[in-house]
């Protein structure tokens, strides 16, 4: 029952049904507990001037924003040292899931189901005793403080949803697509690369937005191998957030939340249906 | 024999890294917290007790306290999705409950740090609003703010699975027990809820395990005593580069996060053998 339709009979019989109060009370009670705390990030962004007992901004505008994007504020190098850190993550977890997932959908593999429950174990455990360990591990053989240490540990991370997203891509793929191919002459590596592969496109590229969104917003392995020779977005937020200046945070912090919120919005368009039921099969 | 060879060839290099990159580390933090100076022996763990048997108990009780909050609003949010009858609240819920899903915990620790403070956004709306008196609003800066951090990014995601769960659920028993007459929330409770517990309780067990190995938020909204281990970890290797106590720490919250996941499986095989 809408709201317009439930309001009009029963004022004509003068009692207000009320029905539908609680339940636009407990609406818009979440919508402010899920915009409010957002609202407040925009807010302190383009703050110039705001304390105690303003309820908002005395002033918007655009100065911390300049200030952040100055060669010396540091939010350039970080930006670039993120970006660039978050492609070579989906190169190098792509690069080891597309070959993994298409055995673990199509091969026949011994050993299958406990080797998928093997790629979850980052899932399983608590990571930051791990990363603190890594962070020892890469000191010793000198990989602490670079780039590629902090890629590894990202490709890591991001691994286990490249494999199992990718693996219920090539799944969701009719077989008998590829062995029509076959059947016509197509070698095997012909048949995967012009058949399974572009068919497979979607949720491949779905797991790669995934591990680069992972890596774009991963603090502990970063802050334990890459701080403070690697500064990313979000080590850059840390210590911008504990220094108390809360703008050049807030910036920071929305940089990272733009990308992840446009996914939030066409996840659905790359995970379709028949992909997500086989996830984990 | 041949297809099997190509198959375990193509998988290896990924298993490797997860092998290398994460079981080996893995196993030298277990083996790092028995390690001290004198040689093998449980002295970390002596220190741990001594310096962070609090911590270790706040620990507990945050995630804990977050973990059956998460629950109950992702089985509120998905039973209104299933049994909702005003399509258009159904669709505001629907668009509404899974904008934190893809936030980054670092994001939110910045965005609650703001918002909870004593003068943050929160209490000058309470204020403004006539519920608050200035000399009435409180920090929620401690482990109020770490619960509701926690709970404002996990519970869209096991909303979702949950959500995902009820909506593949057979809709006869429901119409049938809403013809004899049940109310919506009693059939959410005894007949939604019990069908849809697996998936519930994998949503928990991953919520517990993430929560207990965020470092970001713990960091950013209450870093002071008393505080979560994450946080002490961190503090024991930037201040005293001090891997054993660390490890001990670490070795406490994989005992933790086991602890769940045996009761769990237990849970499970259980079930299956009845």
């Amino acid at each position: 029952m809408s709201l317009a339709v439930s309001r009009a009979p029963s004022f004509a019989r003068f009692r207000p049904n009320l029905r539908w109060l609680p339940r636009a009370l407990c609406l818009g009670l979440l919508a402010f507990v899920i915009f409010g705390p957002l609202a407040n990030l925009l807010l302190w962004a383009f703050a110039e001037r705001w304390y105690y007992p303003h309820i908002l901004p005395l002033q918007y505008g655009f100065e911390f924003w300049g200030r952040v994007f100055e060669p010396r504020g540091g939010a350039l190098t970080s930006l670039s040292n993120s970006i660039v850190i978050a492609l070579l993550a989906v190169a190098g977890s792509l690069a080891l899931a597309v070959p993994a997932a298409y055995s673990l959908a199509r091969l026949k593999l011994p050993l299958r189901s406990l080797i998928l429950i093997a790629f979850l174990i980052p899932q399983a455990f608590p990571e930051m005793p791990v990363y603190v360990n890594i962070a020892r591990l890469f000191y010793g053989i000198g990989l602490n403080g670079t780039i590629l240490g902090v890629v590894l540990v990202h490709v890591t991370h991001g691994l286990v949803y490249a494999i199992w997203i990718a693996t219920a891509a090539f799944a969701a793929v009719d077989e008998e697509l590829e062995q029509a191919a076959r059947s016509i002459g197509a070698g095997p590596l012909r048949a995967f690369f012009d058949v399974t592969l572009p068919l497979a496109m979607p949720g491949i590229i779905a797991s790669g937005i995934f591990v680069f969104l992972e890596s774009l917003d991963e603090f502990t392995g970063s802050y334990f191998v890459g701080a403070p020779d690697v500064t990313t977005l979000p080590l850059l937020l840390y210590t911008a957030g504990a220094g108390g200046n809360y703008q050049t945070a807030s910036i920071t912090a929305l940089l990272l939340l733009v990308p992840s919120i446009l996914f939030m919005l066409v996840v659905e368009r790359f995970l379709r249906a028949d992909v997500l039921a086989k996830v984990g099969r | 024999m041949r297809e099997r060879l190509v198959g375990l060839g193509l998988v290896l290099p990924a298993l490797l890294t997860i092998l290398l990159l994460f079981v080996y580390p893995l196993t030298t933090s277990v083996t790092g917290a028995f390690e001290t100076e004198a040689g093998a022996g449980l002295g970390n763990f002596a220190k741990v007790w001594e310096l962070y048997a609090t911590d270790i108990l706040y620990t507990l009780a945050i995630v804990s306290l977050s973990t059956v909050l998460i629950a109950l609003f992702s089985i509120i949010i998905g039973g209104y999705l299933t049994l909702g009858e005003n399509p258009r609240a159904v669709a505001i819920l629907r668009w509404l409950y899974r904008w934190p899903l893809f936030i980054p915990f670092i994001v939110v620790g910045q965005i609650m740090r703001t918002f909870l403070a004593k003068n943050g956004l929160m209490n000058n709306l309470l204020v403004a609003a006539g519920l608050l008196t200035p000399l009435q609003t409180t920090s929620f800066l401690d482990w109020r703010g770490i619960v509701i951090a926690f709970v404002w990014k996990q519970t869209p995601f096991v909303a979702l699975l949950v959500a995902g769960a009820m909506a593949a659920l057979d809709r006869g028993t429901i119409e049938a027990a809403r013809n004899l007459g049940a109310s919506r929330l009693r059939i959410l409770v005894e007949i939604v809820v019990p069908q849809v517990r697996g998936t519930l309780l994998v949503g928990m067990i991953l919520s517990f395990v993430t929560m207990m190995s965020v470092l970001s938020v713990p960091l950013m909204i209450s870093a002071q005593t008393p505080t979560m281990i994450t946080a002490d970890m961190a503090f024991r290797i930037n201040a005293y580069g001090d891997y054993g106590v660390a490890d001990a720490l670490g070795l406490i919250s994989l005992a933790m996060t086991f602890a769940v996941a045996f009761a769990y499986l237990r849970q499970s095989v259980r079930e299956r053998s009845r």
